[in-house]
């Protein structure tokens, strides 16, 4: 199966790998058996905003968590902010102090306050005393707008506030690209609004992002590329109007019938 | 106004009469069927023809005076507290301090320190915590085992093998406990860890130790060990009782923690590595606050078994506080007086052990933040 490039959508001309922010070639994994992920290739640039989508089972969840090495890849390189992601734990850790990511289930620390959510990687990761930590953490949880539930436990906030808190907890790192999996498809529906917002904020402000969602809205408002995956692979990708208006392949039309339906 | 249109609420009615009160509740749990009533009249029987005639002999009319066996034996009909009286610091201290109730100030200062040091720790404001831990895990031990045996200071020595009692317990039972915390947890995680080495090792540990009794384990300890050394090696019975009970007691701790640690959802490793969390941070900061948290039922009742298990002891020769109980009640002064000792040791044991599970149910409610995973 051919696929169209990256390059070949991506709006700015500059094709100097150097200033790529991602860069995965010819990426393959294997989940035992199970042939995950195919011949993945995807260059991301600074300031991008890409949007995946596809069946549940397609390996979207997949290929975002090899950029951060929650998965390892077997075959192909991942080259992430210049730095190679190989089995060198040095290396891992450099990729994720740079990436920030939100999962489906917040995954926010229940014993911690929210506060001290954010703080965490502050302290321990850039060493960084507690009390500008917690200043810093602090104009991020304005920014999600819930600085007055620094002091609660995540377990006491509703699961739009818990994913902000998340988002916050992320960006508390000042991380190069946010890596969004799912972010609102566990929570109920008047909270995925609040949860949007934010993510389009960012968006506005020039957060280099990889989104897995199936808020197809939201990737019309901000998404500067959307990618269709299916059964492992990158089917296809394009500018959003172009993507909604004409999608080239017939799995990519049938899945846009199917979820633009609700 | 027309009537249709104003809502007058009802007047409340009182609660069904039966519901209210001592009598309502007793219909409510005690006769609720004819079950019930019928389980309720035996329990109360029960507890009717057991509890006077306890409570005749054990306090109205015990005896509590005297220095020996004459005052009990002239009353039969009630418990000798003047046994466990006379003989109160041979069964809380041993047959050394039994024997020398001058020098039991040491082990009581020893206790006192203890204490003292170990408050602070569980006052959430209090600020030197890490200080005190300090303290409390490394330089009490020497502290205490200097005042308790003595020869350090000019003080006469109270050889270990004339330790005893209460006090036996409490140390065997708290040095367990203080080093199979720390090994139980490495045990834990080496047994999830992804190096095949160290995950066969710690499986391997953690079998061997828990497929084989405390009791064959203090016998191969006092009677296997000094096979392996020379002669002149002359281990401490005290030191072998606490080396095998520690190993011993970290195998059910590092299982009671792996519970904990398999309930954690995968979510909570993701988080803590997406930001960049070493492992030993992340297990610090994020897992094992968790984990041992789940684990705290199960830990504290391992404790709890493991402090009444220190009775095994006696197979080497040693005399915890039941055995001690025992012996002073075989003693020819007492004879006879053995349902006095037990009682009194079961008391302390149930007041340690219901401490102990009161204080975990406490922390647990401390420690809950309302989260459900
Ligand atoms: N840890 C795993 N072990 C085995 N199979 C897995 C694992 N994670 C994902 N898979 C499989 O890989 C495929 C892709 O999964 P995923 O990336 O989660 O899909 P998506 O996010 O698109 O729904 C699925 O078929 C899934 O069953
Ligand atoms: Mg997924």
């Amino acid at each position: 199966m051919t696929t169209l490039r990256a390059d070949a959508v991506n709006q700015a001309p500059n094709q100097d790998p150097r200033s790529l922010i991602i860069e995965m070639k010819q990426v393959n994994k294997w989940f035992g058996e199970f042939h995950a992920l195919k011949d993945i290739d995807l260059s991301v640039e600074p300031g991008e905003r890409i949007v995946i989508c596809g069946p549940s089972g397609s390996g979207k969840s997949t290929m975002i968590r090899c950029i951060n090495r929650l998965e390892e890849h077997q075959k192909g390189d991942i080259i992430v902010d210049g730095i190679e992601l190989t089995a060198d734990v040095k290396h891992i850790d450099n990729v994720r102090r740079e990436v920030g990511m939100v999962f489906q289930h917040f995954n926010l620390f229940p014993h911690l306050t929210v506060m001290e959510n954010c703080t965490l990687a502050l302290i321990w990761v850039r060493r960084m005393p507690k009390k500008d930590a917690e200043e810093a953490a602090m104009k991020y949880l304005e920014r999600v707008k819930i600085p007055e539930q620094a002091q609660k436990y995540p377990g006491q906030l509703s699961g739009g506030q818990q994913q902000r808190v998340a988002i916050a907890r992320s960006l508390c790192m000042n991380p190069k690209v946010m890596l969004f999996d799912e972010p609102t498809s566990a929570l109920d529906p008047e909270m995925i609004k609040e949860v949007l917002d934010v993510m389009i904020e960012l968006a506005e402000e020039g957060m280099t992002m990889l989104c897995v969602t199936h808020e197809m809205g939201f990737a019309k408002t901000v998404a500067n590329r959307v990618m269709f995956m299916d059964g492992g692979e990158i089917v296809e990708q394009n500018k959003p109007d172009e993507f909604f208006t004409n999608p080239q392949y017939d799995r990519t039309k049938l899945f846009l019938s199917q979820i633009l339906q609700h | 106004m027309n009537a249709a249109f104003t809502h007058k609420p009802a007047p409340d009615r009182p609660p069904p009469r039966i519901s209210v009160g001592a009598v309502g509740w007793m219909r409510d749990n005690l006769f609720s069927s004819w079950m019930n009533t019928a389980l309720t009249i035996v329990a109360v029987y029960i507890l009717i023809t057991l509890i006077p005639p306890f409570v005749q002999w054990a306090l109205l009319d015990a005896n509590w005076g005297g220095r020996d066996r004459s005052i009990c034996d002239a009353n039969k009909d009630g418990a000798c507290w003047t046994f466990i009286k006379v003989r109160f610091l041979q069964i809380m201290f041993g047959l050394y301090y039994g024997a020398n109730p001058d020098q039991v100030w040491r082990p009581v200062l020893a206790f006192a320190l203890l204490i003292a040091l170990a408050i602070p720790l569980f006052v959430e404001s209090f600020p030197y915590k890490r200080y005190v831990s300090i303290g409390l895990l490394v330089v009490f031990p020497f502290v205490g085992y200097g005042l308790i045996h003595g020869q350090w200071f000019g003080l006469p020595v109270a050889e270990t093998s004339q330790w005893g009692g209460f006090m036996l317990t409490f140390v065997l039972a708290s040095v367990g406990i203080v080093c199979a915390l720390p090994i139980g947890i490495l045990l834990a995680l080496g047994r999830r860890s992804n190096m095949p080495l160290v995950r066969t090792l710690s499986v391997s540990y953690i079998e061997f130790w828990r497929g084989t009794p405390l009791i064959t384990i203090l016998f191969m300890a006092s009677v296997m060990l000094p096979l392996f050394f020379p002669a002149e090696v002359d281990f401490d019975k005290v030191a072998r009782a606490m080396i095998g009970i520690a190993l011993f007691q970290s195998a059910y701790t590092a299982e009671a923690i792996r519970g904990g640690l398999q309930a954690m959802p995968r979510g909570q490793f993701e988080g803590a590595d997406a930001m960049g969390l070493k492992y030993w941070q992340s297990m610090r900061l994020i897992i094992l606050p968790q984990a041992l948290k789940i684990s705290i039922p199960g830990i504290v009742n391992s404790f709890i078994e493991l402090f009444k298990d220190t009775s095994l002891v006696a197979i080497i020769g040693l005399l915890d506080l039941l055995n001690m109980a025992q012996t002073a009640s075989r003693s020819i002064e007492w004879k006879g007086y053995d349902i006095e000792a037990y009682l009194f040791a079961a008391l302390l044991f149930w007041i340690c052990c219901y401490g102990m599970s009161r204080y975990s149910q406490a922390l647990e409610r401390k420690l809950d933040t309302g989260h459900k995973h």
